[in-house]
């Protein structure tokens, strides 16, 4: 294992300048993810309007593997339809739990987490984000936790 | 740098380092640096022994079986409990009672001792540096009984702001329970003047030293703190095991926590004697092979030396603080004046998870995160924080190693 592997210039890039940062104002949905194990706190809001996304933010706390997901995360879901989100998080999570999953090309700048797979005790820092979208997108205000 | 004091080394650590056999791996392709001995210390050929040749020699339940097994293993296992008593000083065994863990013993003097006598308005007392196991069963008590917590506080150093302690033991409290020594920032605690405070105003005083044990020469009868908490896999013994000392007259008045076997003299369906201490806090067959261990590991701590073992380690301390504060971007979390030798950081730009997987590819260990003790990381502004915690069978060259490994990740994430 490389540390370059985990640490992609894209990985790095995103935790250094995170992408699409910040709040937004309801009517926009939003739910609060946690990462007891470490600490990471993360909020995401999502505008859905005729079923596509099409604003997104996220401001939170964590690991650079987390902040840059969430950052990753934000830039593919927008202007994706809800059911294309959820396509796109099981192909994340194939991606960061199954060893010798494939990597489309369709992921784009997704593909650079692939890296964390190597890393069993990191998968948790970069599905946060996600689990915290799917659960702003079905409108539940339990918080999730990785735990 | 690499001006090494090993000139100075009290005794050889290298003759040390052989006896544990952890130590003498490769961890990601590199020579393992385990800087993670606060979590949980690594055990000496000495003690695994004991427990291999327990298992194989002289397992069989204690305190029950006529039978020569059964009575080897019973002589075993309180020849330990009479081994940790001259460990502590404690004036009978009666005061040594045999638990899982420092997490248990608190446990059971909060179930045991402060749950039947609180009421409302009543208050416990403690202090910002608590590790969870020293908040969490106190929060319990107070919620079944209405008693009320308190936190004394500490100052940026990250030592209590012992005159307002001293102030907030008023009529109310029932009992002060304080860390010995703060997992997450290595404070040393003036615990001789906490017990002073406590007992002017006739308050007992519960002293988690689950940091201190492995550390510090211990003398329960100079201390003459009221219990007494710590863990056996700290202390270079098993995990599973721990002890809770205990003022022996508290100890008669308290109720068993738990009921079931060796803790009853006699039973029938209208009532039951409870046995004398220590073990009526010993409910079920206890960890056996644990608690020989733990002799042994006690054993092999003051064959190596105690006072030995404190003046090295205050050397690692000092080196580490040192290498450590002229990394360009790096705060020492916690300051205190007398400290533990485990040092808490922060470095600029680098998350302490991300750090703990970049050490650990160059075969570091160390703890990242909160340290179970929240509130005292949050103190400092800190989600996390990364911590180097030493043990007698560290070198100059783990530091060394520790500080070039922080240095690979500021070059990974500039």
């Amino acid at each position: 294992m490389d540390l370059k592997d985990l640490y992609r210039d894209v990985i790095l890039d995103h935790n250094k300048a995170p992408r699409n940062r910040g709040v937004l104002a309801p009517p926009a949905h939003s739910a609060r993810g946690h990462n007891p194990l470490c600490g990471d706190q993360l909020t995401v809001y999502v505008t859905v309007d005729d079923g596509v996304v099409t604003d997104i933010r996220f401001e939170g706390t964590g690991c650079a593997i987390s902040v840059a997901s969430a950052s990753l995360m934000t830039e593919a879901v927008k202007g994706k339809s809800r059911e294309q989100v959820t396509a796109l998080f099981d192909t994340v999570h194939h991606l960061l739990t199954e060893a010798d999953a494939p990597v489309p090309a369709s992921l784009g700048k997704l593909a650079a987490l692939s890296g964390v797979r190597e890393f069993p005790a990191r998968v948790k820092c970069a599905s946060l984000c996600w689990h915290t979208l799917n659960s702003a997108l079905a409108g539940s205000d339990t918080p999730i936790s990785t735990e | 740098m690499n001006t090494h004091r090993h000139a100075a080394a009290p005794f050889d650590v290298e003759a040390l380092r052989a006896e544990f056999p952890v130590l003498a791996q490769t961890i990601n392709g590199k020579p393992l640096v385990y800087l993670d001995n606060g979590a949980s210390a690594q055990r000496p050929k000495a003690v695994i022994e004991a427990e291999r040749r327990y298992a194989s020699e002289m397992h069989s339940n204690v305190h029950r079986g006529v039978h020569t097994l059964s009575q080897r293993a019973t002589d075993a296992f309180e020849g330990a409990r009479e081994r940790i008593r001259r460990f502590l000083n404690a004036r009978s065994t009666r005061e040594v009672i045999f638990t899982r863990g420092t997490t248990e013993s608190i446990n059971l003097v909060a179930q045991s001792f402060a749950r039947p006598r609180l009421k409302a308005g009543d208050e416990i007392l403690i202090t910002w540096l608590e590790h969870h196991a020293n908040i969490v069963p106190w929060q319990m008590v107070c919620e079944a009984t209405g008693a009320t917590l308190r936190v004394a506080p500490i100052n940026r150093r990250g030592e209590l702001e012992f005159d307002t302690f001293r102030s907030m033991i008023t009529e109310r409290t029932r009992l002060v329970a304080t860390t010995h020594v703060s997992n997450a920032l290595g404070s040393v605690m003036p615990v001789a003047a906490i017990v002073a405070a406590a007992h002017e105003r006739g308050v007992p005083v519960l002293l988690d030293g689950a940091q201190a044990v492995p550390h510090f020469r211990l003398d329960m009868q100079a201390l003459d703190c009221d219990f007494y908490a710590f863990s056996g896999h700290k202390l270079y013994g098993p995990d599973g095991i721990g002890v809770l000392y205990g003022r022996e007259s508290l100890l008669e008045s308290m109720p068993p926590w738990q009921g079931g076997g060796d803790m009853i003299l006699a039973v029938s369906f209208s009532g039951t004697t409870y046995n004398t201490l220590p073990y009526k806090f010993e409910a079920g067959t206890p960890h056996i092979s644990g608690a020989i261990g733990l002799g042994v590991a006690i054993d092999f701590l003051e064959q190596v030396g105690l006072e030995r073992v404190a003046a090295w380690e205050a050397q690692l301390l000092s080196y580490a603080t040192e290498r450590l504060s002229t990394i360009e971007g790096l705060t020492i979390i916690g300051t205190a004046a007398e400290k533990a030798s485990l040092v808490s950081f922060v470095v600029d730009g680098i998350h302490p998870h991300d750090l703990g997987t970049i050490l650990d590819q160059e075969g570091i260990a160390i703890r990242t995160g909160h340290h179970c003790a929240m509130p005292a990381i949050e103190f400092f502004g800190q989600p996390a924080t990364a911590r180097a915690s030493f043990a007698f069978y560290n070198r100059y060259d783990d530091i060394d190693r520790l500080v070039e490994a922080v240095e690979t990740a500021q070059r990974l994430f500039r």
